[in-house]
């Protein structure tokens, strides 16, 4: 009896100190097991429709759009935005240059679709269609372009903006993403300002959040961050948060893109 | 009419791996909406598998099942070739069928 | 809606491009990265833009840099000196609600109903460890654990454990009174807490009963 005693005392002693080890564990299993069957695929498969349907004022199809290889390439032109574009004059990121082949090409109101809230209508045209997009270049490693100077001044903005503290808390990116090897709670922060590894950060965005059933880009991923943050609400496909991919996105030079993927 | 299904049979020796991804919202009824409002349940029902026509699985589910549900289930004796089917119905009456050729 | 910061900005960016032979200054892109944050942010809920307004503090620190000694050290003089200490010099409240604040990270986002401090947690496991028995704690900040124990703090009344307790309600109302550059935010000043929630999460840290001293 009482080495039965002692025997659980130990065991209760030692689940205390492994409760960490096994926490992260667990999650570890938990994302594995999740990662059979990412209902991200659902999107793809939507996005890969939208892409080839008629749509719009214009009645036409997606399949001229201009992602930055060339119209109509989408293989490894995930993995190369944001970037500059001569048509439009300004560097763009894949949802504001989707919104512009929507525009150009099929006769949609850009500024509309811009004001649209997440999870509505033609916003979730454009998820889907990134989620496919993103899906071509699975695999591919990013390689951002800095050959123009817009771009070049695009990263040293997103630099900035990524430094910059203000709101009730005084948060910036770089409270959260700013150091190696932090985290809040047990979700673990990639380091943002530099390369954080294949698969990681912005490497994995679009992605399926289980935890509410959503298929997020990168636009409503910052979106979110800043709502966390406690900053005022960013506009749509607005100048900081293009800026923002820049800056993460050429320090990501090199890791291998796991878009779409799947988070808790 | 929901979104189509995503499915895909491998077959590896006697044994063809399915696994399938549903479109469905799953909603348990449990919820309520910012209003305050419980929003309605809302979920399948039933799953079906055939496989070249012949019944081969069925499945009983209910709000406990995850939003955009992904299931994977094994049959013997299939090839390459054959046709595998999933169907489900919800709890609204609404169904969907969806085809696959095993690989 | 064109925000005066923004034509100007805007003037320099066209100029920055237009004249692309030698690129923008430093100072060019800072100015230049001020008005697209002014521009591209708008009120929702009770977030509103002038959240982006930034004080000296904030300015000094959006950087990877630190920033200059003098600067700092202003910052940090006028946080000390922002710092309303409890009424009634009463510290200590009780270690239970401490540790129910402590778990909440609730509020001031544009999808809270309200700004009010009673209706906001005090965020502290995001980034600390406090009790051992919360597995489920960041590393953002450093552990709390068994706070007021390596301090010494054995009855908060003696008058000798003062500077602790002290230092600890100062830090927690402006944590910037002792680095400049903090990470943590200023519950007390940018008023996320009210005295009644501070002290509690006192208690949570320095009551010798609370859990965290065990």
């Amino acid at each position: 009896m009482r080495r039965l005693f002692a025997a659980t005392l130990l065991a209760a002693a030692s689940t205390a100190s492994f409760a960490q080890k096994s926490a992260a564990d667990g999650i570890a299993e938990y994302r594995a097991m999740l990662a059979d069957g990412n209902p991200a695929e659902l999107f793809e498969a939507k996005g890969e429709a939208l892409w080839k349907q008629k749509r719009g004022p214009k009645n036409a199809s997606l399949e001229q759009c201009d992602l930055g290889k060339g119209p109509g390439v989408v293989k490894g032109a995930f993995v190369e935005l944001p970037r500059y574009f001569a048509d439009t004059k300004k560097v763009q990121d894949l949802e504001t240059r989707l919104v512009t082949c929507m525009e150009m090409l099929q006769g949609f109101n850009g500024a509309e679709i811009a004001k649209t809230p997440f999870g509505k209508d033609e916003q979730n045209n454009l998820t889907a269609l990134a989620t496919w997009i993103a899906a071509e270049s699975r695999g591919l490693r990013f390689n951002l372009p800095q050959g123009h100077g817009e771009e070049k001044q695009m990263y040293e903005v997103g630099k900035r903006v990524f430094f910059f503290r203000a709101g009730p808390m005084d948060f910036s990116c770089a409270s959260c993403h700013g150091e190696d090897g932090k985290r809040i709670r047990l979700q673990d922060l990639p380091n943002l300002t530099k390369n954080p590894g294949d698969g990681v950060g912005f490497a994995a965005w679009p992605a399926y959040r289980v935890s509410n059933g959503q298929m997020w880009g990168m636009q409503l991923r910052l979106n979110d961050c800043y709502r966390q943050q406690r900053f005022p609400y960013p506009g749509f496909g607005s100048e900081p948060t293009i800026a923002l991919g820049v800056y993460m996105g050429v320090n990501a030079r090199g890791a291998e893109s796991i878009a779409p993927a799947i988070k808790r | 009419m929901a979104d189509p299904m995503r499915i895909r049979a491998q077959a590896a020796g006697d044994k063809t791996t399915v696994r399938v991804l549903m479109s469905h919202e799953m909603e348990t009824g449990q919820r309520k909406d910012a209003a305050g409002k419980t929003i309605p349940a809302w979920f399948i029902q039933e799953v079906g598998a055939s496989h070249n026509g012949k019944p081969v699985m069925t499945a009983q589910w209910g709000p406990s099942v995850a939003k955009n549900p992904f299931l994977q289930f094994t049959i013997k004796g299939a090839k390459a070739g054959d046709k595998v089917a999933v169907s489900w119905k919800d709890n609204k009456g609404d169904s969907r069928t969806d085809e696959a050729t095993v690989s | 809606m064109i925000s005066k910061t923004l034509i100007p900005a805007l003037l320099v960016a066209s100029a920055v491009v237009a004249g692309c032979a030698t690129a923008p200054s430093p100072q060019e892109l800072d100015t230049l990265t001020l008005g697209l944050m002014k521009a591209s942010f708008r009120d929702e809920g009770i977030a509103k833009a002038d959240r982006l307004n930034q004080d000296l503090g904030q300015q000094a620190c959006s950087s990877d840099k630190a920033p200059a000694e003098s600067v700092a050290k202003q910052i940090e003089a006028e946080a000390l000196a922002s710092i309303k200490w409890p009424s009634g010099g009463q510290y200590i409240g009780d270690w239970r609600e401490g540790e129910k604040l402590a778990q909440s990270g609730r509020g001031m986002t544009w999808t809270d109903a309200s700004a009010d401090p009673k209706a906001n947690g005090a965020n502290c496991y995001n980034c600390h460890q406090i009790d051992k028995k919360e597995i489920s704690y960041g590393t953002i900040g450093p552990s709390l654990w068994n706070y007021g124990k390596l301090r010494g703090v054995k009855d908060v009344a003696d008058p000798a454990t003062a500077p602790i307790v002290q230092y600890t309600w100062g830090k927690m109302w402006n944590s910037k009174a002792y680095a400049a550059c903090s990470n943590m935010p200023r519950f007390g000043h940018a008023k996320l807490l009210n005295e009644e929630q501070l002290r509690h999460v006192m208690a949570l840290l320095l009551d010798p009963k609370s859990p965290v001293n065990q």
